[in-house]
């Protein structure tokens, strides 16, 4: 932990090499006369290869770079929730306030507030010992979460004094025997994991609110997704309704080398919004990490460090944690570029040869697991990937496949004809849909397999279907084919559809996805009867409950809607002399 | 710039790079003046900077310069001197003046690189701009402080349609209008003439600053050309509460420059030979646009890129498309058919409509008749297949009523003259007029309250006499 000073070699954008001090891999190093924030990636001899996280315009050869001797770390503390920072844990509005609307280099701004008070209860007793993880008392973080103020992971002792009352971050809550101090904040290295005690197989669901993802692909607490889209794919906003929707206790949002706009329309947004479940501001729970495009390269390759590791520290609280990365093919290209000022060897398509290793490293750190202090927490990774040309072939894309268990497939076709959200239900898949349907049918109803099942056959008939038809036309299909059409239709235009701005179809809970589909598929079951008993398609087709069923979506009040419509429904066929 | 010396250590000279060895420090992004032996002067940035050695780059390209010429470093970073008096001048790519005048007296100097904007202090953008153009306006809706690409192909009109854009765009409700900031790179005299001929004739060029490369001036100078107007462009915004609307074209012979300098230094090619770093290059560039909380004035950017080949796939397009908000697509197929502006909506996209249209900004049905207009023409575009295969006869009447309304869409929603400025009222009834000729019960993007206020038939029935 020593500091040590040295002086710059080279400059070459976001790469300083420097010699003359004791560095280590990963040390955070101060560069130049401004002290830019930087970080030791590479030791040749005597020279240290540093990545620096500031424009570094200006910076000559010659001038000074000092060692903290720390690891690259984030403090963890109350105060978290409801903040916005940089890819380094700078909080963005401190950085306004200190100099202006542009982002200047050689600020530094402490990541938690320094004189809020937080108010901490104490749940261990002088004498108690304690150890890495355990929980030392609750601070009211917000209005709906309890903030478990955690010893460090790697420190253990037995409390000599711990006070009830109002602190900061920084004043002492309390003495171990040795005489160490307890504080509220602790610090971690973003590049090491946060331990916990054991891994479980996931197998709750993380519920979303969105029909395609809840009731055809659906993600596990603590699992892994990958969203590859091209551009306009409709990639982005699915991100942000999952952030916004999703039954998580906490959100970490990265937004990683993407939009200006688009980040702040986040920023505008989330307080606005409401938790479904509790009518908090949704910002509450939520971190953002905004690191965008043109904010320095090295900056965007700590970001998604950044942001798991104040990800793991809620999860050691016993809380679900949902991480949105936005975008990790920008994180990929950020290790690209850093690679090529190194002059590394490339692999494919330019891309460092330890590009899948990293990727894989940092999608291991999702999990559900028992933590230190005996409680389950989890630790969701839903990362998006922007393939370059919509290519699914490239590197970051085909290292991110082999990786997660979820795809959701965006599918830029579908977002053209304004089908939303563009997932495309046949490349798309979850493999948790095996492990989660017990929980559907315990939670939900007793048929949710079967009907999930049956409502993917007939998507996926409908696209063998539609081969025929690009060839020969509809009208030569016979009527049971042609019907199968059109319920295929309704169920990608009535039920796979869904509109995030709307203000009911927004979120869809889990009930209604289930009745929603289940009418669509009796409303089928009663067509096919009638087509037995030969009442011609057109009749059917131009049911007045079929039109009503594609308004469901929008109903507030779905179950009197649903009622009506079925009782249409049962009538009209009546008419036509179905028995139903 | 006291006690600057002067180097004539050069020791190697590849394609637009100087290597020169034993400097003082020389600081990274530094400029450069490089004195030839006979008396020319250039101008270059530092790319490199070590104890042993010192890369440049020259903007004005190396032809003349032997390892006898004298360098000088600054001391400073490239700067633009910046004036209100910067409306109504024509400037070289590099800011000198071109058009006779005097000297620009700046009242400041700005850095060309411009800082990042702190994505705190950023507004969002949503003010409604109506460009009069249906297909913008009414599907692809841009507002005030986005960053909306034109992705055309060679010999197709792009340049007529960003300069209808330029003279039409208003905010609705004020009667402020857009000063003009114009980056011309490699382009041709005869396309720059177009632009400035239309920007003299329509009184355009007195809220306009030009910057022109063009085809025949240095490649390396237009890395620097799209940061001189947007530092122009920030001045006037940000200093002088302007809108400011900046058309950058063509970024294709931008990317190209990138790729020569890339080649040049030796370094790791990325995707067809452009450099790794592309698009955080392109994004330092293209995320300058925007608004920013307090401040009245706004930057929104058109820039144009030719599509090498018409492949949107191509890393420019492809690496625009993911730092902007969206591409106006023009497509060689309409522009065929004869029609102009032969934009295509099906892969156009504008990522920040819904915060400039409904209730209060357009219209409350704006929303749902765009999205029903977009499935109906994909419908009917894709039957087009079809029908080549199988003949019109096959199809059902309703597959029928699809085919007729993608020819009607392209017939009378995306046809319009050069000069008419369609209002936004004009463009959304021209869409339900199109819609109704669908039968009800496929408007499935639309809610009843929506059919029931606005559709034409209904409306006829409810006794209004609004169209």
């Amino acid at each position: 932990m020593e500091v040590s000073k040295g002086e710059i070699l080279r400059v070459a954008g976001p790469v300083v090499t420097a010699t003359g001090m004791h560095a280590r891999m990963y040390d955070l190093v101060e560069v130049g006369e401004e002290g830019l924030m930087g970080e030791v990636i590479g030791i040749e001899g005597e020279r240290a290869i540093i990545q620096v996280y500031e424009d570094t315009s200006g910076v000559r050869p010659g001038e000074k770079v000092v060692n903290t001797g720390r690891p690259l770390s984030v403090e963890l503390g109350p105060g978290l929730l409801g903040r916005i920072y940089d890819g380094v844990q700078r909080p963005l509005p401190v950085l306004r306030e200190m100099m202006g609307d542009f982002i200047r280099r050689g600020v530094s701004a402490p990541a938690l507030d320094r004189k809020k008070k937080w108010k901490f209860i104490p749940s261990v007793k002088a004498g108690e010992k304690v150890s890495g993880g355990g929980i030392l008392g609750e601070v009211q973080e917000a209005e709906h979460v309890v903030h478990r103020v955690l010893v460090p992971p790697n420190v253990s002792g037995r409390i000599k004094e711990i006070y009830e009352g109002e602190f900061t971050v920084e004043e002492p809550i309390g003495y171990f025997e040795d005489g160490k101090e307890i504080k509220m904040m602790h610090t971690w290295p973003v590049r090491f994991p946060r331990p916990a005690k054991e891994r479980f197989m996931p197998d709750v669901p993380l519920l979303t609110g969105q029909r395609v993802l809840d009731t055809f692909f659906p993600v596990a607490k603590g699992g892994t997704a990958g969203i590859p889209g091209p551009f306009g794919s409709g990639k982005t906003v699915t991100q942000q309704q999952l952030a916004k929707w999703s039954d998580a206790d906490i959100v970490v949002y990265i937004g990683c080398g993407e939009r200006g706009n688009e980040m702040t329309e986040v920023l505008e947004e989330f307080p606005k919004l409401e938790d479904p479940r509790t009518g908090a501001p949704l910002m509450e729970r939520t971190v953002l990490i905004a690191n965008t495009s043109n904010m320095p390269v090295a900056a965007r390759e700590a970001s998604i460090y950044t942001g798991i590791t104040i990800a793991e520290y809620y999860r050691d609280m016993g809380y679900d944690v949902s991480l949105m990365a936005d975008s990790t093919s920008r994180w990929a290209e950020a290790l690209r570029e850093i690679s090529s000022r190194l002059e590394e060897m490339p692999g494919e398509e330019g891309y460092p040869a330890y590009l899948a290793a990293k990727l894989s490293e940092f999608y291991e750190r999702a999990g559900r697991v028992r933590t230190l202090c005996d409680k389950e927490g989890s630790v969701t990774i839903i990362g998006a990937v922007s393939p370059p040309g919509g290519d699914f072939s490239e590197p970051v894309t085909q290292n991110t496949l082999r990786i997660v268990k979820v795809f959701w497939a965006l599918d830029a076709k579908l977002a053209h004809r304004r089908h939303f959200p563009s997932i495309n239900w046949l490349n798309s898949y979850s493999l948790y849909v095996d492990t989660l349907r017990r929980w559907y049918e315990e939670k939900v109803a007793p048929d949710w397999g079967r009907m999930r099942e049956e409502a993917m056959r007939i998507l996926q008939e409908e696209a063998e279907l539609q081969e025929i038809v690009q060839l020969v036309g509809s009208d030569a299909l016979p009527e049971e084919q042609r019907l199968l059409l059109e319920v295929a239709r309704m169920i990608r235009e009535y039920f796979l559809q869904q509109n995030a701005y709307h203000e009911v179809d927004t979120y869809t809970p889990l009930e209604k996805q289930y009745e929603m589909l289940k009418s669509i598929l009796k409303f089928y079951e009663y067509a096919s009867r009638a087509l037995q008993s030969r009442v011609p398609l057109e009749d059917i087709l131009s049911l007045k409950s079929r039109v009503e069923l594609s308004k469901v979506k929008y109903e507030k009040d779905y179950k009197e809607a649903l009622k009506r419509i079925e009782e249409m429904m049962r009538k009209e066929y009546a008419d036509l002399g179905v028995e139903v | 710039m006291i006690g600057v010396k002067e180097y004539r250590t050069i020791t190697e000279i590849s394609g637009p790079l100087l290597f020169l060895e034993k400097t003082e420090p020389v600081g990274y992004g530094e400029l450069v003046y490089i004195t030839l032996s006979d008396g020319t002067k250039k101008r270059g940035q530092v790319l490199d900077t070590s104890k042993d050695f010192v890369v440049v780059q020259v903007f004005e390209g190396t032809s003349g310069i032997d390892t006898g010429a004298a360098v000088r470093f600054t001391g400073e970073t490239i700067k633009l001197p910046v004036s209100s008096d910067l409306l109504g001048r024509i400037l070289s790519g590099s800011g000198d003046p071109l058009d006779g005048g005097p000297r620009i007296i700046p009242e400041d100097r700005w850095e060309i690189t411009g800082s990042a904007i702190n994505p705190w202090a950023r507004d969002t953008p949503r003010e409604f701009i109506q460009t009069g153009i249906s297909t913008i306006d009414g599907m692809n809706t841009l507002v005030r402080g986005q960053k909306l690409p034109i992705f055309s192909g060679s010999g197709l009109p792009h340049n007529e349609i960003a300069l209808q854009i330029a003279r039409q765009a208003k905010v609705l409700g004020t009667e402020e209008e857009f000063a003009v900031v114009f980056a011309a790179m490699g382009i041709t005299h005869e396309e720059a003439q177009t632009f400035m001929k239309d920007f003299e004739r329509t009184g355009a060029l007195e809220r306009a600053v030009v910057f022109l490369n063009l085809a025949d001036d240095p490649a390396i100078e237009r890395l620097i050309t799209p940061r001189m107007a947007l530092t122009a462009a920030e001045y006037l915004a940000y200093e002088n509460d302007m809108h400011v609307l900046v058309i950058l074209t063509d970024m294709t012979n931008y990317c190209e420059a990138l790729r020569q300098i890339g080649a040049a230094r030796e370094e790791v090619p990325g995707r067809r030979g452009y450099p790794g770093y592309m698009y955080t290059d392109l994004a330092t560039i293209y995320e300058r646009a925007g608004r920013i909380k307090g401040r009245r004035g706004s930057i929104t950017q058109i820039p144009i890129l030719t599509m090498p080949g018409d492949d949107i796939t191509h890393p420019i397009p492809d690496l625009t498309g993911y730092i902007t908000e969206g591409q106006i697509v023009i497509s060689r197929e309409l522009h065929r058919k004869g029609i102009y502006p032969p934009i295509n909506v099906l892969p156009s996209l504008s990522r920040l409509m819904d915060n400039g249209i409904g209730p209060g900004q357009t219209r409350e049905d704006h929303k749902q008749l765009s999205d029903q207009m977009y499935a109906a023409y994909a419908e009917g575009v894709d039957l087009r297949g079809l029908v080549a295969i199988v003949g019109k006869e096959a199809l059902s009447a309703r597959d029928q009523k699809f085919l007729r309304f993608a020819d009607l869409f392209e017939d009378r929603f995306v046809r319009q003259g050069r000069e008419e400025d369609r209002s936004i009222e004009e463009t959304l009834e021209l869409g339900w007029e199109l819609l109704a000729e669908l039968p009800e019960t496929e408007l499935t993007r639309m809610d009843r309250e929506t059919i029931e206020k606005y559709h034409p038939k209904k409306r006829r029935k409810n006794g209004d006499q609004r169209s």
